[in-house]
């Protein structure tokens, strides 16, 4: 239940931890620490060094410009939570990070820290996955964006190469006529959730359903987009029934395994109801929205 | 309070050190330390501060909670070169050099907030934490569970703690 043994690196800039990066065949990079801790106290991940970024100037806080929101790697969740600017710029951000940890591990952890760990259970990848967000990588070639649906490929994996440290996320700010709503299911408040949904549903003009962009976690070995489930939405009125199709065609993506938490039959019946509970608060939500 | 720091000893470890300064409960500390020490055990084994407890060592129980630069964390989820530089409190920290407890402590006690103690120290940062960073804290029975969330208690059935936290407003002038 102690680290083992690593060599610690502490970058003043991010080309001194890209250089670490590249020079160490097994690195980890230390942000938050939040989820790398735990791993290393566990003894789950022995690398062979670990690179602190925490007091790289170029690496902290966030901004908006323009249609997306940047949220640089040592934004702890916490102040980004709080942050007013950016939940005038998506809401959907707060909502989503008050269902992540609880407030003393949010204090430290990071949003970039949490994507790239990548936990398939865990909110902000679906978060990402839902806006349309992406990774921002630095490596020794230079910076390249990677799509959130290019970016998680299994539990704890991503595309992200061992030379790369993600130094950015960027979410799109909310379109307009867009409600939004995340929504989960745990056995303890702070829990991993057994399944979890992110929703953005936009409405036309006419009333009906211009777009919908929904993700789940804790359902799969990776957070997935609910495709099904957004093909049955377009083009739909909001509510009841189209709801009600949506949430039935969202069960396919369900593959998680029966585990002693939960059997895949009740996983594929929680996000049933997640989807349509989540729908109609997003629906609700959108109504009000500024066009 | 300076009494209480313990001085360095020896070192027999062959791990890679670093020499790290921090400021912990308003006293400066150097100290060269391995570069893989958790901040719980600098705090317990190097200082002899070991008020703050180790439960679960990955993040789940909270008895480690301690103020760093002012803000609730996970000393088992902190490395102590981390906190370099920083400003560490922990629940020595809290109590008046003269004993007089702080109010968090006060309710407490009045309140029966504990029964073995094991998780207190983690309890009391928390709570402390939550005043002290936030303008209004909410004290509705869902506002004060949501503020306890983070710190589990295998005695008691945070019924007390939950008055003590009320109580602690009291006290604090903040209800």
């Amino acid at each position: 239940m102690k680290p083992p043994l690593f060599e610690y690196i502490r970058a003043e800039t991010i080309e001194q931890a890209v250089g670490a990066r590249a020079t160490h065949e097994y690195s980890a990079v230390l942000a938050g620490g939040q989820s790398l801790l735990p791993t290393l106290n566990f003894r789950l991940a022995r690398p062979e060094a670990v690179i602190d970024i925490g007091r790289i100037a170029a690496l902290q806080g966030t901004a908006v410009q323009g249609q997306e929101i940047i949220v640089r790697a040592m934004a702890r969740q916490r102040a980004v939570e709080r942050d007013d600017a950016i939940f005038a710029a998506n809401p959907l951000i707060r909502e989503t990070l008050g269902h992540v940890a609880h407030a003393i591990v949010r204090n430290r952890g990071t949003i970039v820290g949490s994507i790239s760990h990548a936990d398939a259970a865990a909110e902000l990848p679906a978060l990402l996955l839902a806006t349309g967000g992406a990774v921002i990588a630095r490596g020794p070639k230079g910076e390249r964006r990677i799509e959130a649906d290019a970016f998680f490929q299994f539990h704890m994996t991503t595309t992200l190469k061992p030379d790369e440290i993600a130094i950015e996320v960027r979410i799109p700010t909310l379109p307009a006529r867009t409600g939004w709503a995340f929504m989960e299911f745990t056995r303890r408040h702070g829990d991993y959730a057994l399944a979890g949904v992110c929703a953005l549903l936009t409405l036309g003009a006419d009333g009906r359903i211009s777009a919908a962009r929904l993700a789940g976690c804790g359902i799969a070995s990776r957070p997935v987009r609910l495709g099904a489930a957004e093909g049955a939405l377009i083009g739909q009125a909001p509510g009841v029934t189209s709801f009600a199709a949506a949430g039935r065609a969202a069960r396919e993506a369900v593959t998680a395994a029966d585990d002693r938490q939960a059997s895949k039959a009740f996983r594929r019946h929680l996000l049933d109801q997640l989807v349509v509970r989540a729908l109609n608060l997003a629906a609700e939500r959108a109504t009000g929205a500024p066009s | 309070m300076s009494r209480r720091i313990a001085p360095a000893l020896p070192e027999r470890s062959t791990d890679p050190r670093r020499s790290i300064s921090l400021t912990v409960n308003g006293e400066t500390v150097t100290r060269e330390i391995s570069t893989r020490l958790l901040l719980s055990d600098f705090l317990r084994h190097e200082l002899r501060l070991t008020g703050t407890h180790v439960g679960c060592e990955h993040g789940v129980c909270g008895c480690c909670t301690v103020m760093i630069d002012g803000v609730a964390g996970r000393s088992c989820l902190t490395l102590a070169v981390q906190a370099d530089g920083a400003s560490i409190r922990t629940i020595e920290g809290l109590a008046a050099d003269d004993g007089t407890l702080h109010p968090v402590q006060q309710a407490f006690r009045e309140c029966h907030a504990l029964q073995c103690g094991f998780c207190t120290p983690g309890f009391v940062m928390a709570i402390t934490s939550h005043f002290e960073e936030s303008k209004s804290v909410d004290l509705s029975e869902e506002g004060i569970r949501e503020m306890l969330s983070g710190n589990l208690c295998r005695c008691t059935g945070y019924q007390n703690i939950v008055a003590a936290v009320r109580r602690a407003a009291e006290l604090m002038g903040r209800s």
